[in-house]
């Protein structure tokens, strides 16, 4: 089948697609999208967490034809996203998610670095190189999705908020604690404006 | 030049910004947090096909029949392998002994192991081909623990064994055996007061990494083949994979892709060999990536243990002596068995004092899971054990188990039971000291202005309780751990570094076959670079193997051991800089031939911080390339009767205070704090090696509450292989982990630094065990502990 959807703001046509494909394989063997990870393919760890229209899901659990028509939202094009979400007056009173029509005026400009120097990055992505939190890092696209929407929707959030929000993401490497510290610091960051 | 093994100091300043000891961000963190950086499961060819492994569905078996032709018949289908399609006479591999079929061979020894191997164009078409495969087994008892291995009419899992472990076992279902006597244990008994006796288990872990096994296997033109892969060490695979294909090293090329995590479980052979087959069979490229119920089956696990203890002390608590026995489960296949029974049975009485020992440990074959290497190899299991006897010979003492532990902690001097110095510091009684030390978390957290935040308590979220039956409780536990390949193995590694001026600027590259696997190695090789050659800019090569074996990403060696490869070519590097800068410009100024010269900032320096010349001036168009491989202090065999010898080559240490509450009345435990205390000699990069120890205490944590690969005791079959019946630690899970950092330098090691990355994987189970028991007053003799075993309902 041809299913028809738009990722990191960009209209995309998958061909071909057998019927039992998740949208993590589209993405990551159709789309050459492989930042969402393939960590257990059964929704327990959080590795392929996306924004599926501004929810975030694991990605292996949507069936590639229920996208049919959707916006997805990958760890590609989180830092335009969240740059777009901060040109459109974010959210800092911590009540909005992002509409339907916000998410489709963006578009993800390309990455062509080989080494990412230089490469634009939103709060969080920074936030994570900073505070150590990236270990093999197989984990941090989807706790990178993940913390990015709890912190669009509870810019203020508490250590149990954080724990809570993130608890579909496994991590093996850090033992969470540098993952808080990355979180804590996109919190102070953005509510100082940095 | 430093000699092999010698004391190499800290040559250079330290005024070169982001050197050794700054918490420098991770070359590749941009790119992992952007999802560009490409993991072994991302690689991706035009006209790839998808390779899928047919595993066995019994335990033990005798394989009467494979029938591939259905499978063959598949439309999308390009190659069906069996054991017949193999190309050579080495048909086995294996890290130490190779007693792993490639694909089964008559025979299968434990569930899941590889049958036979399909490509196809798409992964769904490559396992619908890989059910075809009709494969008639005639199943064979099953041999699942020591009774059964050692009874007299036991079937041999492995017959006609001809490795050098066979003529010193006491039978061939034991991989093998190392005792360790040292004084006389029987006599010192006769003076201890107390005398107490254990028998503990230990349940068989997961390194459970995110990145499953995966890679892309490339035909070359010149029938060779070019594998991405994701491992610890890719000359060692590159030593087995060859002999299978028949093709001389030279033709296998191997390319490092991002690895999601290791611990241990990518240490043997997974997917590497199957992928090549099948690439060199159709000639185009070949892409396998397990998923997780598969990956359960494709890597060895942490060795299940039975231990038995005895240990005395006299009343005013000094250790009299220790017997032991470590049973540790290898599996159907040796893996590193052979090398966790050195380590079980050298570390088994742990970091104390105690001249007359009686140890003895052994590995089985079984036909259960294969198991080896992962983080604290053999070290882990014996810690469990003997810090849980530490806490009950304190108690019969009426002593403090701190003040216990650390009467009889040993420290630098101490003679091992392996009769080995112990040649560095080691600061036993004063990390417990500072564990001790650090503040308590709060009595009654969970309490918060608007009552309890269930998410604070055990239970969580299901909301079970409000604070009531929850009881408190410390524990404490030190460790001790190994640093490098010990036994006498030859653990060397390679460095190339080059030194040249681009676009106006000294650059120096470094290129090693070092795996990263996330521990943050290529950071730490750009901090040595810049502190030894004095330079901004440094570019991390990536780890192939057309440059030397850099050895094995594990036993906590990268930093040493190929950290100090990459500090000995640069400073080859530099001596050969400064002999060109002595030629050009030496005649300028006496500096030159006469005092001590240094490279910072770009520059050519006096050690008095005169500048002599520019960097770039003394290049000019040249640039020098060094490859050298560097060699810790050897060690020596341990003898296989008495398990003397100076078998290690640096010692680690860790301790843990655990508190933890427990719902009494549901079994349920929360940890709310693991704090630890780290000797690490020196810490290269402060921020890294936070993350290593935090992470390396949530495995122990793991181990302790959660984590155990179920296998039934009837059918050797795997009951639990997800991560939905195997649990990892969550951040809901997870305690903070406050660290405080002890340096002592070994002089013996690089930059005086220790090995780091398993000791805080060792004291965390018994931490956590110490303080369930001290809130539950149960025995608690089996790690993990689960709700019945605290409930009486086991």
């Amino acid at each position: 089948m041809r299913v028809n959807f738009t990722v990191n703001g960009r209209p995309q046509e998958a061909d071909d697609v057998w019927e039992g494909e998740s949208l993590l394989y589209v993405l990551r063997e159709r789309l050459g999208l492989p930042g969402s990870k393939n960590a257990c393919e059964q929704g327990e760890c959080g590795s392929c967490t996306v924004r599926l229209d501004g929810v975030p899901v694991c990605s292996c659990l949507v069936a590639a034809g229920q996208v049919e028509g959707r916006e997805v939202v990958t760890v590609e094009g989180l830092a335009d996203y969240a740059k777009q979400r901060a040109e459109h007056g974010g959210c800092a009173s911590g009540a909005c998610g992002t509409s339907l029509q916000d998410a489709q005026q963006w578009a993800a400009k390309g990455q062509d670095s080989q080494t990412g120097e230089g490469t634009e990055l939103s709060p969080i992505q920074q936030a994570f190189i900073d505070a150590g939190a990236v270990q093999c890092g197989f984990c941090t696209p989807g706790l990178l999705v993940a913390a990015d929407e709890m912190l669009e929707r509870n810019p203020n959030p508490t250590d149990a908020d954080i724990r809570e929000a993130l608890s579909g993401n496994l991590c093996r490497c850090t033992g969470y604690e540098k993952i808080m510290d990355a979180v804590r610091l996109a919190a102070a960051r953005q509510s100082e404006g940095v | 030049m430093p000699a092999n093994g010698a004391p190499t100091k800290i040559t250079q300043g330290s005024k070169t910004k982001g050197g050794i000891g700054e918490s420098t961000l991770r070359p590749d963190g941009t790119l992992k947090v952007t999802g560009e950086f490409a993991y072994s499961s991302d690689m991706w060819h035009e006209d790839m096909l998808w390779g899928q492994i047919l595993r066995s569905t019994v335990a033990h078996a005798e394989i009467v029949s494979i029938d591939t032709s259905e499978a063959l018949a598949m439309p999308g289908v390009y190659a069906v392998m069996t054991y017949d399609d193999l190309p050579t006479d080495v048909k086995n591999y294996g890290l130490e002994i190779q007693d792993t079929p490639v694909l089964a061979h008559g025979k299968v020894r434990h569930h899941g192991e590889p049958v036979a191997i399909v490509a196809a164009d798409h992964p769904e078409t490559a396992r619908r081909a890989a059910a075809k495969i009709k494969v008639e087994y005639r199943e064979l008892p099953v041999i699942t623990d020591e009774a059964s291995a050692l009874a007299p009419d036991a079937i041999l899992i492995h017959e006609n064994r001809d490795d050098h472990h066979i003529g010193h076992v006491p039978h061939p279902n034991i991989v093998h055996r190392q005792p360790i006597i040292r004084g006389n244990a029987d006599e010192a008994a006769k003076k201890a007061d107390v005398v107490v006796k254990g028998e503990y288990t230990f349940g068989m872990q997961d390194q459970a990494f995110l990145g499953p096994e995966s890679g892309l296997a490339v035909p070359d033109e010149d029938g060779g083949v070019h594998l991405y892969i994701a491992t610890q060490w890719l000359h060692s695979d590159l030593r087995q994979i060859a002999p299978v294909l028949g093709l001389p090293e030279s033709k296998v090329r191997m390319t490092l892709s991002g690895v999601g995590g290791a611990f241990g479980g990518r240490e043997d052979l997974s997917m590497q060999i199957h992928a090549c087959l099948l690439a060199l069979r159709t000639g185009k490229p070949v892409k396998i990536v397990y998923n997780r119920f598969e990956s359960f089956f494709g890597h060895v696990h942490r060795h299940p243990a039975k231990l038995f203890y005895e240990h005395g002390a006299t009343k005013d608590g000094k250790l009299t002596h220790v017997k032991c026995r470590i049973v540790l489960d290898g599996g159907a296949y040796a893996s590193a068995s052979p090398a966790v029974v050195g380590n079980a049975s050298s570390l088994s009485i742990g970091p104390y004092v105690v001249d007359d020992v009686d140890i003895e440990a052994i590995a089985l074959y079984t036909n259960n899971p294969p198991c080896g290497a992962m983080r604290g190899f053999g070290a882990v299991q014996a810690c469990f054990a003997y810090e849980a006897q530490m806490d009950k010979v304190a108690r019969q003492l009426g002593m403090d188990p701190v003040r216990f532990r650390q009467l009889n902690a040993m420290e630098q001097g101490t003679i091992m039971p392996t009769g080995q110095p112990v040649d560095s510091p080691a600061p036993v009684a004063e990390l417990l000291r500072r564990v001790k030390a650090m503040p308590m978390p709060p009595e009654r957290q969970w309490e918060s202005s608007e009552g309890a935040d269930v998410r604070q308590l055990p239970g969580g979220l299901s909301n079970t309780t409000h604070g009531e039956g929850v009881v408190r409780g410390v524990g404490y536990a030190v460790g001790i751990k190994n640093v490098g390949f010990s036994e006498g193995f030859d653990d060397y590694s390679t460095a190339k570094v080059r030194m040249e001026v681009i676009n106006g600027e000294p650059v120096a590259t470094v290129h090693t076959a070092m795996a990263e696997v996330g521990q943050g190695g290529v950071t730490v090789h750009a901090q040595i670079a810049r502190t030894e050659l004095g330079v901004a800019q440094v570019t991390i090569h990536p780890a192939d193997t057309q440059v030397g074996s850099a050895g094995s990403t594990s036993a906590s060696r990268q930093t040493y051991v190929t950290g100090g490869a990459v500090k000995n070519s640069c400073e080859l590097v530099r001596e050969k800089v400064l002999e060109i800068g002595r030629r050009k410009f030496g005649s300028y100024h006496p500096a030159w031939a006469t005092a001590e010269l240094l490279l910072e900032g770009g520059k050519v320096v006096t050690d008095g911080g005169e500048v002599l010349a520019d960097l770039v001036d003394v290049l000019d168009g040249e640039s020098v390339e060094v490859e050298a491989e560097w060699r810790h202090r050897p060690t020596e065999a341990f003898d296989l009767r008495t398990g003397q010898g100076n078998g290690h080559v640096q010692y680690s240490f860790a301790a843990h205070r655990a508190v933890v509450e427990v719902d009494t009345e549901l079994g349920l435990v929360k940890v709310i704090e693991l704090a630890c205390a780290q000797d690490v000699g020196k810490a290269l990069n402060p921020l890294s090696v936070i993350g290593q120890i935090q992470g390396g205490t949530t495995q122990g944590l793991g181990v302790a509450v959660m984590e155990e690969i179920v296998v039934d005791p009837k059918t050797a079959k795997v009951k639990n292989p997800s991560f939905t019946d195997y649990l990892i630690p969550t951040i809901l899970d997870t305690p903070t982990i406050p660290v405080d950092v002890l340096e002592l330098a070994d002089d013996h090691a690089p930059y005086g630094l220790r090995g780091i990355g398993e000791a805080p994987t060792l004291s965390s189970t018994p931490a956590v065990l110490a303080a369930i028991r001290n809130a539950t007053g149960l025995e608690l003799n089996r790690t993990p502990v689960r709700p019945e075993h605290l409930t009486g309902t086991a």
